[in-house]
């Protein structure tokens, strides 16, 4: 199947197609999670109304995780099978990704605050997102930092890998960092097992979040083979263009 | 205090929650939005040069 | 095997010879420690407290600081392609380098540890489980920052990208390094953390070259 999408014109046909169902999707799936986040769910025995921070925060941090995921395994492909839209994807992906992980980072200290008094708490998951955040901004400014968008997008595929092999060995040192100092106390969301008043909006969001990040994906999937077509349409009609640079008319 | 007076306090938390989902909407409709007006001017620019030649 | 030695030698009598580069990363590495008093205070007892942490954390900065001498000369200068094509694999080269690299950055700062150590109030019985978590640790700043200055090879601003993307791989080596001495003055003793210390290097001792190598081969296609 991936192979037959590696046309990027049949990519073009295909995702134009599914565009705009996915994006209805989205957005039907996203408003019926938030109605149930904000009206339906009920306040948490111990922490109240602010347990409806839960319901963008976690969902937030599973796609922060996955898109990194996702990001590693397209850069593998890009690398090892040379699949013309892996590296795309991979690109297109990272910033959503990055957006993803800073809601978390936000919500996540919001939902702290009142919990724990501080704003920022270096907790085991907050600190490995935070780490996870600039895994992401490194891959981003590497895959911008050459001239050669090619050159680019390899390196950044290559630190991809290099991070995912990484990610679990710094979350077992973050952990292990964290329980030598035993900052505050372990986190339960709403106890030890989530009711399934509470699961249901928080499964229905993650399902928003990832229709979302799925219609941006292709979104801008299709604006860099835009993007790509007309640099190349640019490079071929230069030689054409009749006027040298310098040649300008003669002011009399 | 009206139902929607209390609901919108959130217990007390209204200060946390409120902004908790205000940057969630924020961060995420805004990279919508830039993926969105980003992928229209690439759309017109290729219209543009596709017309041109 | 002589081809390695040879290449060493070479490494390291550059090194010698442009002596201030090498001086300069210590410099930073010493000056670094110094400001952490002069910004929080110079209690003692609140010193002694995270004089562990500067130190690691001051010598993963000169340790990054120094990474652009890896690759970033010979690339300009042709020679990369010369190693690239020569018998010597390439995993070779980048292994010697590294060596090169921590002879020059990562052991100075195991050496120089001690007396940091005493500038932070710190005590006499952390001294050598800092000394020798650094000697444990130091090796993988060296390979693991190999690989970041491999990616960013005729990048712009190779310099400051290569400590965005190298510093997060740094983190379990700064955990496990700082928490050796915090555990070894404690009940349960530092030999975990050193253990582990010494276990990341040596799996990055393998892995880090060749992934290095990997990104030298696209830099220089």
């Amino acid at each position: 199947m991936l192979s037959r999408l590696a046309n990027p014109a049949r990519f073009m046909r295909l995702s134009g197609a599914v565009l705009p169902l996915l994006t209805a999707a989205a957005a039907l799936v996203l408003l019926i999670g938030f109605y149930l986040a904000l009206f339906v769910a009920p306040p948490d025995y111990q922490q109240g109304e602010s347990v409806r921070i839960m319901f963008v925060h976690v969902p937030a941090a599973w796609l922060a995780l996955l898109v990194y995921l996702l990001v590693a395994v397209a850069s593998a492909v890009a690398l090892v099978w040379r699949h013309p839209l892996a590296a795309i994807a991979a690109q297109a992906a990272a910033p959503l990704g990055a957006a993803f992980t800073l809601v978390c980072l936000v919500t996540g200290s919001l939902w702290g605050r009142p919990m724990w008094g501080t704003w920022w708490v270096w907790d085991a998951r907050l600190t490995s997102v935070l780490v996870l955040f600039f895994l992401y901004l490194g891959y981003i400014a590497l895959a911008n930092a050459f001239d050669d968008p090619g050159r680019g997008g390899r390196a950044a595929s290559m630190l991809a890998l290099v991070g995912v092999v990484n990610l679990p060995i710094i979350k077992f040192s973050v952990d292990w960092w964290n329980t030598l100092h035993q900052a505050g106390s372990v986190f339960r969301i709403g106890g030890p097992t989530i009711d399934s008043s509470m699961l249901v909006p928080l499964l229905i969001m993650a399902c928003g979040y990832l229709l979302l990040f799925s219609t941006l994906l292709l979104v801008r999937m299709r604006t860099a083979l835009n993007e790509r077509k007309a640099r190349a349409l640019q490079l071929a009609t230069a030689p054409a263009a009749s006027a040298p640079p310098h040649a300008s008319p003669v002011p009399r | 205090m009206s139902a929607f007076d209390s609901w919108a306090a959130m217990g007390g938390y209204a200060a946390f929650v409120w902004p908790a989902y205000a940057v969630a909407v924020g961060v995420l409709g805004g990279i919508a939005i830039q993926s969105w007006r980003r992928y229209r001017a690439s759309v017109r620019a290729l219209d543009r040069l596709q017309r041109d030649r | 095997m002589s081809a390695h030695l040879g290449l060493l030698r070479r490494e390291l009598l550059l090194a010698w010879r442009q002596g201030g580069e090498i001086g300069l990363a210590l410099g930073f590495f010493v000056l670094a420690v110094v400001l952490f008093p002069l910004g929080v205070g110079p209690e003692a007892e609140i010193l002694r407290r995270i004089g562990a942490g500067i130190i690691w954390v001051a010598a993963l900065l000169a340790a990054v600081l120094s990474l652009d001498r890896l690759f970033a000369a010979d690339h300009g200068d042709g020679g990369l392609d010369l190693l690239a094509l020569s018998a010597m694999p390439l995993e070779g080269v980048v292994i010697v380098k590294c060596a090169a690299h921590w002879v020059t950055t990562g052991l100075p700062v195991v050496v120089l540890s001690p007396f940091l150590a005493m500038l932070l109030n710190m005590d006499t019985a952390e001294m050598p489980v800092l000394a020798l978590g650094l000697l444990l640790g130091t090796p993988a700043l060296s390979l693991l920052g190999a690989i970041a200055a491999a990616l960013t090879l005729g990048a712009r601003r190779p310099g400051v990208l290569s400590s965005l993307l190298v510093l997060p791989l740094y983190l379990p080596v700064l955990i496990f390094g700082a928490g050796a001495v915090e555990a070894g003055v404690g009940s349960t003793g530092a030999r975990a953390h050193l253990l582990l210390l010494g276990a990341l290097s040596l799996a990055a001792l393998p892995l880090a070259p060749l992934a290095t190598a990997a990104a030298l081969r696209q830099a220089l296609d």
